[in-house]
């Protein structure tokens, strides 16, 4: 039995959830607030993990950041799971449509075996170090404390894998589905001198303990870097190399890219202006960070790139960045 | 030459597992540092067969598809106010426990699995987790929205994730997690994947959701449905992992037993909830708690161990026992609840007299001898202006922190005690199984947040029990708690009835 009514006859009782109400007041909420704020437990945890006795299964000290209130670190994105679902949908569709037409024209026919080894060696690898940044996300997610910065986080590592699935999708589409061109590449990232300091960078990120440090780490210092290295000069290099439609294959990491940013400049900052404590911290991990990269960076782009610019052209990028996000040491 | 080109198989491999690589620079033991502490042995990863084949654009598309129906239905009903369908307020009171006590589990799950999707070492393993962690996010972020509309309307929603820390009945269902979670990941995945998501799930989910449907909930029935393709996922993980492990190495066998023993009795106390959700709380009834247990455990159960067998495996501990518990199981439930309705954050109330005879029907060996009488007990104070509340705080059992109101199963009128000495302290258990779990874990089990304890310690705030409800709880008293009959949400309903909107 359905009934018509007039929704005027009905006065709700309350607007909002009682943890929302005490925060923003009583009035109606938006859905990622209801799906974000203080969903996660606080208190009167029964037992400590097994494998963390030292811990209590959530719990803030699981990095050296502080925050009153870890709820601050909000999305602007304001991604809960159905949003977060829906955007990256759209944005797979459009994907779907650039692989299908580049496989559909036999694009992959027109390139050089120069442009093709280039690929191998240079921009199918990175796989790896996305699933490393799935990795580093991961941790974050479980180790991290307060919904609002470990579902992001989730949502980050899930688009990792992703990106390392369209980077995996652009060698299938030069091999003809074999995956030769995988393990071809995945040759190089173990055996080629050139990937190994910073391959020997991505296996000691996932040792580091601090979890905001990994994030540090991987998502504002080695994802600044890469993605300026290898999603914009080495895209120019290649369309140099008369391989332009290589950008419509990576297009959804240059959009991904530009999403993920407005998160992670946006907390970065909320972070960092809570405290000059804070602010210290991500100074000195940022300054052991960036030093380390740069340093495992240096004798991939030397033989990737001509000009002998572009790894102080990536680090002027994310000079650029730690100043909008106001992290100085 | 041409290469082959590969299968499905190898292709979800080639975009999943394939992604990791053996360290040559770290100690990948340190990247990966909980493997071996639980003594499971695991020779080969690679031998890992995904149990589904799922590429993250492939992810996004359906479940985006999925999400887009889901909230459209959501919408309308909150525009047509489509909690006026229900049959009638007292049912809403399910959903209040489902809310407060079942839908921060579903968080616990995200981060269960955000844990061991970063911490095992097989990628295969890893990402089919991370993408149950991510499901696990959506089932608490859909129900939270779809009970944002009830919460707008009925008493009792508006604290739940306050509520779930502190409240001493939800330290069941939080202290079933949070024992799952502390343990280790191959633990985890035994507990929650298989005991629970494989095991037990369908004495969860089919009674919350076909209960929401028999009872006009479209909220509910929707979300129920629309998580269904994501369980049949998490189900397929749990019947790899078992086989994964028993595969790997012989001796692994008993530590899954222990394991498989020990979270099959814990599922079927945290199920004591739902034996009396689906008893008491249903004005339209699915089927007894009693029958459930039957065709959901006892033979789709018995069959799956009987498949299990050749590994070694056998039914758990304890199994005998269930079998007699069914028939009390809801009403002994409900009877606590009932008696302790005054600290309790939804409503309670005695059985109609059509409900008192389904009742009398469902259960033919007990219920008249062991339990009708209470209830017409119960009718006849509450006749009298005198409805009974229990004033003293229950004791609680130290496993599953339910309070001791359970009865020895070969003689009903007896109240089960047992025991444990531990470093010189007692603690108390409601059953062989509470204890025997007890006694293989002392160390963790005596870290229990028993809230009963935390509040005669003053860890609750109040100097009574009024103020920890008040305070602590922070429980709209007069509101949230006590019967039905009398209660704001009853007047209300009865106010809609009168207008002719409900
Ligand atoms: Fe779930
Ligand atoms: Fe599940
Ligand atoms: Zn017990």
């Amino acid at each position: 039995m359905t009934i018509e009514i007039k929704t005027a006859t009905l006065q709700p009782i309350r607007n909002t959830f009682a943890n929302i109400e005490r925060r923003f007041g009583d009035k109606p909420a938006s859905r990622y607030q209801e799906a974000t704020y203080d969903l996660q437990g606080e208190a009167n945890f029964h037992y400590r993990p097994l494998w963390q006795p030292q811990y209590e299964l959530n719990d803030k000290s699981r990095t050296k950041i502080k925050m009153n209130d870890w709820y601050d670190l909000k999305d602007p994105r304001q991604f809960y799971y159905g949003t977060y679902v829906q955007q990256r949908a759209k944005h797979q569709e459009a994907t779907e449509t650039n692989y299908s037409f580049f496989e559909k024209r036999g694009l992959a026919e027109h390139l050089s075996e120069e442009v093709k080894s280039y690929l191998l060696t240079y921009l199918i690898p990175l796989r790896h170090v996305e699933h490393t940044a799935n990795l580093n996300n991961m941790y974050g997610c479980a180790f991290g404390y307060g919904t609002a910065i470990t579902q992001a986080l989730l949502y980050n590592a899930m688009d990792r894998l992703g990106n390392a699935q369209y980077l995996s999708r652009i060698g299938l589409l030069l091999d003809g589905n074999s995956a030769e061109s995988l393990t071809t590449a995945k040759q190089e990232w173990l055996k080629n001198p050139v990937w190994q300091p910073m391959r020997a960078l991505c296996e000691e990120m996932t040792t580091v303990e601090d979890w905001f440090e990994v994030f540090i780490a991987q998502d504002l210092v080695v994802d600044t870097l890469i993605f300026n290295l290898f999603y914009s000069q080495l895209d120019e290099k290649l369309a140099s190399m008369g391989a332009r439609d290589i950008a419509l294959l990576t297009e959804f990491m240059q959009v991904w890219n530009k999403d993920s940013s407005r998160w992670l400049d946006s907390v970065l900052k909320t972070v960092a202006s809570e405290s000059e404590d804070n602010s210290a911290l991500l100074g000195e991990w940022v300054q052991r960070w960036r030093k380390k990269t740069l340093e495992a960076l240096k004798p991939v782009v030397a033989s990737m790139l001509d000009n002998s610019d572009a790894l102080s052209i990536a680090d002027a990028s994310l000079e650029e960045r730690l100043t909008k996000i106001g992290i100085t040491y | 030459m041409v290469a082959k080109k590969l299968n499905l198989k190898d292709k979800y491999r080639a975009l999943t597992r394939d992604l990791d690589w053996d360290y040559d620079y770290s100690d990948r033991k340190k990247a990966f540092p909980y493997e071996e502490f639980e003594g499971i042995k695991i020779t080969d990863w690679s031998k890992w067969e995904d149990p589904f084949r799922l590429t993250m654009d492939a992810y996004w598309k359906y479940q985006a598809e999925k999400e887009k129906k889901l909230y459209a239905i959501f919408d309308a009903f909150s525009q047509n106010n489509g909690h006026l369908n229900v049959t009638d307020a007292r049912y809403v009171n399910a959903i209040k426990v489902f809310l407060t006590g079942v839908s921060p589990l579903e968080y616990q799950a995200f981060q269960g699995y955000a844990h061991v999707g970063r911490q095992f070492g097989g990628a295969g393993a890893r990402v089919a987790c991370q993408m149950q962690s991510i499901d696990e996010l959506r089932h608490v972020q859909t129900q939270v929205h779809a009970m944002s509309h009830y919460n707008k309307f009925f008493d009792g929603f508006q604290d739940w994730t306050h509520m779930h820390d502190r409240v001493w009945y939800l330290s069941v269902p939080k202290s079933f997690f949070d024992d799952a979670r502390s343990a280790g990941p191959f633990e985890f995945l035994i507990a929650i994947s298989f005991s629970f998501e494989y095991v037990l799930t369908n004495l969860l989910f089919v009674p919350f959701m076909s209960g929401a449907a028999h009872n006009g909930d479209m909220a509910t029935c929707t979300f129920g449905f629309s998580a269904q393709s994501d369980e049949a996922r998490h189900m397929t993980l749990g019947l790899e992992i078992i086989k994964f492990l028993l595969e790997q190495h012989e001796d692994n066998v008993p530590i899954v037993q222990k394991w498989i023993d020990k979270w099959f009795w814990r599922g079927t106390r945290l199920l004591a909830i739902v034996a009396m959700m689906m008893d008491y709380m249903l004005p339209n009834k699915v089927m007894s708690w009693k029958e459930a247990w039957e065709v959901y455990f006892e033979d789709a159960g018995g069959a799956l161990f009987k498949d299990l067998a050749r590994y070694g495996i056998r039914m758990p501990k304890f199994v005998e026992t269930t079998a007699k518990e069914k028939e009390h199981i809801s009403h002994q439930a409900w009877w606590i609840f009932y008696t302790h309705g005054h600290a309790a954050g939804f409503h309670t109330w005695i059985p109609s007299d059509e409900e008192l005879d389904w009742l009398s029907e469902k259960y033919p060996d007990t219920f008249d001898k062991y339990y009708r009488p209470r209830w017409e007990l119960a009718k006849e104070m509450e006749a009298r202006g005198e409805r009974f509340y229990t004033k003293a705080l229950p004791q609680l059992c130290t496993t599953c922190q339910i309070p001791m109101g359970f009865t020895e199963m070969d003689n009903p009128t007896q109240i089960a005690y047992r025991s444990s000495d531990y470093e010189g302290e007692k603690y108390h258990f409601c059953s062989d199984g509470c204890k025997h779990i007890f006694d293989q874990e002392p160390e963790k089990y005596v870290q229990s947040w028993l809230p009963v304890h935390q509040i005669y310690q003053g860890n609750c705030g109040g100097a009574n029990v009024e103020e920890v409800l008040r305070d602590y709880y922070k429980m709209n008293l007069g509101e949230d708690n006590m019967d039905f009959k009398g209660s704001s949400d009853e007047k209300r309903w009865n106010e809609w009835k009168r207008k002719g909107v409900a």
